[in-house]
């Protein structure tokens, strides 16, 4: 785990907003961003892109026994989610009392991710929670 | 290149082996090998281990160098290199003194695997362990090794119909095997309800899904075939070595129930051996998890894509069937430690081989293979051996 606070801050552009990048060349979009591109290589065309956050849940699973830093958040769900701009990430899946599955649509939250002990500093970053939640819909009407 | 053999061989027990430390282990597996090969110390050109965290789970970094001087090479300068592919580190140590013996720079090779895990709480070793991962997009997440294979297993049963049975066929399967391996970690049978019922760690797999922290080292001596045969009264052949990497994080790749590094290093190893996977006698695979296995066998070729859990619950890959997987236990029963394990399925290849693998015998054995990942399929090395 980051122990070093320059080590976080600079991943914050993309550990708060999901900023990527799109390979204009290729019309690949990557999250993290890639200083080269996978099909391209130094041909590469790249731009900065801001993610939807939006995407689906390709696989999941609940995790029981965690590293001592999650050991306080078992069970959680993590999971595999193909953003609707195609790249693929890792993360964990919040607020789904009603389960997650396969296929299950998501939209990003932002939470809080681990903290350095006591008296150090706070990692934030995105999660995941299911796209459409009941209570939002009681709140339109 | 030059031919290359296998003229000896040497493994540790592996487990919870709280009575020796790391540089016990290795010169333990060193000296076994070379009194094996029946060559002295004078003859060696140069060593190769494969070392996952050294730094992590005993503090010591420079493994290479500490080798050397534990197998009493320090006074002859003899070459040391340490290597490090995660769990395939022990596999890239084999590959490396291939190379060294192929290219003709060096003669007598040793190439050797060692990590000591038990020396820290399991909570460490976790972590340790979860280096082989994403460290900024995986682990930060909240990522372990199980949940990365778990969710291989949700998605192959999702996809293939694969069950939590017959995963835990696996584990069942490799821990009767390790019955017949004095070396193993855990020489004893479990049930399927065994594994369904032992606690969960990351939905699907549960603990018995799992390869234990372990201890051990294994060395094996390599030479040039026309000196091997010379040296040694049953030389061990490297019929191929092939290597393939992928993208580190598990996310990153083109299938998330492939191993597309197993699929490449196992074709480019087919092809420099000549053969077809049916050819195989007897394979050791990486069984990091009981799901490993399946994917292991299915990308090798031995079966379709989605038979893997099948062809494990009928059988087929149990000893006695057409190709035994893991006779040693895999890494599931025999154990588990990161850097030795590629090493130790060179080993069990080698006594396969040499038809000295006692109770757990494959007849006739001519043609075997060793698969090793690192991570969850960033590296993998496959070697295929002949008589």
């Amino acid at each position: 785990m980051t122990t070093q606070a320059p080590r976080f801050w600079r991943s914050i552009p993309q550990r708060y907003n999901l900023s990527g990048t799109h390979c204009k060349r290729c019309d690949e979009y990557f999250f993290p961003p890639r200083n080269l591109c996978p099909n391209c290589r130094r041909g590469a065309h790249l731009e900065e892109y801001t993610f939807k956050g939006t995407g689906s849940v390709v696989t999941f699973t609940t995790i029981y026994n965690a590293t001592e830093e999650f050991e306080k958040l078992t069970p959680y769900n993590l999971a595999i989610i193909q953003l609707d701009e195609g790249p693929k990430v890792t993360g964990q899946v919040v607020s789904c009392p009603g389960g997650i599955k396969i296929g299950m649509r998501v939209r990003p939250v932002f939470r809080i991710l681990g903290k350095e002990g006591d008296r150090g500093i706070i990692y934030y970053g995105t999660k995941f929670a299911p796209l459409v939640e009941p209570s939002c819909e009681d709140e339109k009407r | 290149m030059r031919s290359v053999s296998i003229i000896g061989v040497g493994c540790t027990k592996f487990g919870e082996r709280w009575d020796v430390s790391l540089r016990d282990m290795i010169a333990e597996a060193g000296v076994l090998a070379i009194d094996d090969a029946e060559i002295s110390g004078e003859q060696i050109d140069a060593l190769y281990v494969g070392n996952m965290s050294g730094g992590r789970f005993v503090e010591q970094e420079h493994i290479g160098a500490l080798i050397a001087d534990c197998a009493g090479l320090s006074r002859l300068h003899v070459p040391s290199t340490r290597v490090e592919a995660a769990c395939a580190s022990g596999g890239l140590a084999l590959r490396q003194g291939i190379l060294a013996v192929a290219s003709g720079y060096s003669d007598i090779v040793i190439a050797a695997g060692v990590e000591k895990m038990t020396d820290v709480s399991s909570g460490t070793a976790a972590d340790a362990l979860a280096a082989a991962a994403d460290r900024e997009w995986e682990c930060f997440f909240g990522a372990t090794f199980p949940a990365l294979y778990a969710m291989m297993a949700r998605l192959h049963m999702r996809r293939y119909g694969t069950t939590h049975d017959q995963m835990a066929a696996v584990a069942v399967k490799n821990h009767h095997h390790a019955c017949y391996n004095p070396i193993a970690q855990y020489q004893m049978e479990i049930s399927i309800d065994d594994v369904n019922h032992s606690p969960m760690v990351a939905d699907p797999l549960h603990i018995l899904d799992c390869s234990p922290i372990s201890d051990g080292a294994a060395a094996v001596v390599l030479a040039p075939t026309e000196m091997a045969k010379k040296l040694s009264e049953s030389p061990i052949k490297v019929a191929a070595s092939a290597q393939a990497s992928d993208t580190l994080a598990l996310h990153d790749r083109r299938d998330l129930t492939t191993l597309d590094a197993t699929v490449h290093a196992g074709r480019a190893a087919f092809v420099q051996a000549g053969i077809e996977p049916r050819m195989v006698d007897v394979a050791e695979v990486h069984d990091c998890f009981t799901i490993a296995e399946i994917l292991a066998i299915e990308d090798l070729g031995f079966v379709e894509k989605g038979q893997g859990g099948q062809a494990t619950e009928e059988g087929l890959t149990a000893l006695g069937s057409s190709l035994p997987v893991n006779t040693s236990g895999g890494l599931k029963a025999c154990g588990h430690p990161v850097g030795a394990t590629g090493i130790k399925q060179a080993y069990e290849i080698a006594l396969q081989l040499r038809g000295e693998a006692g109770r757990r015998q494959v007849d006739e054995a001519e043609v075997g293979l060793a698969h090793n990942v690192g991570g969850s399929g960033g590296t993998a090395l496959v070697h295929i051996f002949t008589r």
